[in-house]
């Protein structure tokens, strides 16, 4: 069952991980470009050329771990700070810039905010604000795929807070009575905007409430790519020998503000921020690799500027991407759209015409 | 043919689409064994098992995001919500997640559940069992809003929204669920969405109705054909898509306009044909529109054949629009 919470400084690594010291280093690789995203959105977002923006700093471990351990047929429902899991699921960087500006290479079509993007190629479905909702989702999708006859699982990614919703209840029980092969990865991040997770429930744990829904639930550290990918990969596989889902608590640490509207100063302390700095995931493993022989200070050196490269020349080129067709918004609510929308359109293609409302 | 009640057709009518179709499940509370409680999937599971006609847990949000899941996957779910008044914790689900998951990916993940459920009042169900709430529902984009009143409607247009690409709310009127009976067609038999029935012709007014409130509409215009007044009476079938076209043709004939619907009256659907008529059709209009709704109050029990339009109501409001204008 559950371990006790971690603690900021808690053990060091194990520095276990069941791959191959390549398969480690491009773990690593997928970090560093998770973080220079993060920096250079950040940076974006503050010069008012993205509207806004989910960082996921801190929790880039426990998101590139997860996602290694998953086939490529498997299904991820994200919630909103996902980068990590798509850059492993190999969502181009630049369908990333295109999502976050909303232009013409938008395969969602301008429709979302920033990080709430997916791409059916990569069975990573299209994230959503409300939280929880994809987690009973998830649990649909893989009742489907085992009604057709698929060897598959899908992983339901969610945090702290929302594991006090309506959904994550009615998700989790729902896995229990039907044995859904479904991984319930919660990013424990401690915290949900202001709400520290000692108030976000009473439960010693979160893995621990799997308990009462009749299936395991583990706590890992989040700052261990070995640790996350182990658990991962065992939950994996009793879900596809019919043993049911998992839960995993995967403890980490959001080192930035919950979105770029939110001031975490209002609500925590600097000093707790730097404590679990020390845990920095990218330290620990860049850490892990050295001591392998599997990396070096230049080559650090060296795979930062190339992150930062290739994101600046992505970026270039989703700026330099066209906008989106103005009454591109009227499309997708159905099918096929209804007599009333083929009016609306034909409404704002006058108010075009007639310069009323501009492109 | 076959001599059916509403529900027996709706029964049919999910039989007939699991026959068809292996990607057709059903899933909800007490559909199996129990056959749902008002029977509308009784037998189900004896013929398709419990792997296609699923018992769930009592949660509604777990049942619609579950079929939300299995429709992301490429099945047809039909999810049952055992009475409308207790779809509230599925409301998420349905309004924030089901409805745009086509917008929301730019057309990536369609996502096609029906959403079956009773609803409306006559049964002394109180507040609880008896609320019409589609126009929730209808104000919400990239959702498909059908109510039938026949049985031969009720299987043609459930075969039509589960063989649909959205999703659809499909409102079943659980007052004649027993009461109205009708010839049904055997085998695949299908009503397109978007098209009126015109359930009676007339040229000196047009009463528009829906669901169980074609049983009281069409007694009134039988009652004004004895005073001599042809009163055209339209059932709209489906609210999104709406048959734009058949309500303005026909009230450009009559130049006179009564809507029943049971809901309340303050942003119900017939504030939306009122403002619709008046928009397109107000110069042919002889007369005020007139509705004939619920009340603005919460559903009442013991005096529910007050708050609910009668036919004596909708005389009264035919009447009214005759004299004027």
């Amino acid at each position: 069952m559950a371990n006790a919470t971690l603690t900021p400084d808690a053990h060091a690594s194990s520095g276990e991980f069941d791959l191959p010291p390549s398969a480690w280093v491009d773990a690593y690789r997928t970090m560093v470009l998770a973080r220079a995203m993060d920096e250079r959105c950040l940076s974006l977002q503050r010069q008012g050329r993205i509207g806004f923006y989910v960082p996921l700093e801190g929790q880039e471990a426990a998101q590139v771990g997860c996602a290694l351990a998953l086939d490529p047929k498997d299904w991820v429902f994200p919630a909103y700070r996902e980068l990590g899991v798509a850059l492993v699921r190999g969502v181009p960087v630049q369908e990333l810039l295109d999502q976050f500006i909303g232009n013409s290479g938008d395969r969602l079509k301008g429709r979302q905010m920033p990080n709430h993007y997916g791409y059916r190629a990569q069975n990573f479905v299209v994230a959503s604000s409300p939280l929880g909702t994809q987690i009973p989702q998830a649990v649909g999708a893989a009742l489907a795929a085992r009604h057709r006859g698929d060897a598959l699982v899908t992983v339901a990614f969610f945090g702290d807070g929302s594991t006090s919703t309506n959904d994550f209840h009615a998700g989790l029980n729902f896995a229990g009575v039907y044995r859904s092969p479904t991984i319930f990865f919660c990013q424990n991040n401690q915290w949900a905007i202001s709400m520290p997770r000692s108030h976000q429930t009473m439960s010693a744990t979160l893995a621990e409430k799997a308990e009462a829904y009749g299936f395991g639930g583990v706590v890992v550290d989040g700052t261990d790519l070995g640790q996350v990918y182990r658990a991962v990969a065992a939950a994996r596989a009793r879900a596809l020998a019919g043993e049911g889902p998992t839960l995993i608590e995967a403890q980490v640490y959001r080192f930035g503000p919950h979105s770029t509207s939110d001031d975490p100063k209002r609500y925590r302390s600097d000093s707790e921020v730097a404590e679990w700095r020390r845990r920095d995931p990218l330290l620990r493993t860049k850490e892990q690799i050295m001591k392998i022989g599997a990396w070096t200070e230049a080559q650090d050196a060296a795979e930062w500027t190339e992150a930062r490269n290739r994101i600046a020349e992505a970026w270039k080129a989703a700026e330099a991407t066209p906008p989106l067709p103005p009454t591109s918004f009227l499309d997708d609510v159905f099918s096929a759209p209804t007599p009333q929308l083929e009016n609306q359109r034909r409404e704002v293609v006058g108010l075009l015409e007639r310069k009323v409302i501009r492109e | 043919m076959t001599e059916l009640t509403l529900v027996q057709a709706v029964n049919r009518g999910l039989a007939e689409a699991m026959r068809q179709d292996p990607d057709v499940l059903l899933l909800g509370e007490d559909i199996g064994t129990n056959g749902g409680v008002f029977r509308a999937t009784e037998g189900l599971q004896k013929e398709f098992g419990a792997e296609r006609v699923i018992d769930t847990p009592l949660s509604e949000c777990g049942i619609v995001g579950t079929a939300i899941g299995m429709a992301l996957y490429g099945l047809k779910p039909v999810a049952e919500i055992q009475f409308l008044d207790f779809i509230y914790p599925a409301f998420d689900q349905i309004v924030s997640e089901l409805s745009k998951f086509r917008y929301r990916s730019g057309g990536q993940y369609p996502c096609h559940v029906v959403v079956r459920t009773p609803y409306g009042g006559g049964i002394r169900g109180g507040l609880y069992h008896s609320q019409s709430t589609e126009a929730f529902f209808c104000h919400t984009a990239g959702l498909k809003v059908v109510i039938p009143s026949t049985p031969a409607d009720a299987k043609g247009l459930l075969l039509t929204a589960i063989h649909d690409e959205d999703p659809v709310m499909f409102l079943e009127p659980k007052r004649i669920y027993r009461s109205v009976t009708g010839e049904v067609p055997d085998g695949d038999y299908r009503i397109p969405f978007g098209k009126a029935r015109i359930a009676r012709e007339g040229t000196d007014l047009t009463l528009v109705a829906y669901g169980a409130m074609m049983v009281p509409t069409l007694a009134a215009a039988e009652r004004l054909a004895q005073e001599g007044v042809q009163a055209e009476v339209i059932d709209l079938r489906t609210l999104v898509p709406l048959d734009e076209a058949a309500l303005l043709a026909s009230v450009e004939k009559t130049g006179r306009l009564v809507i029943v619907h049971e809901a309340a009256r303050t942003a119900g659907f017939g504030a939306e044909i009122a403002a619709l008529v008046a928009e397109k059709a107000l110069y042919s209009l002889k007369a005020p529109i007139v509705r004939v709704t619920g009340y603005d109050t919460p559903f009442p029990y013991a005096l529910e054949h007050l708050y609910l339009p009668s036919e004596e109501r909708i005389l009264d409001a035919a009447r009214e629009v005759g004299r004027t204008g």
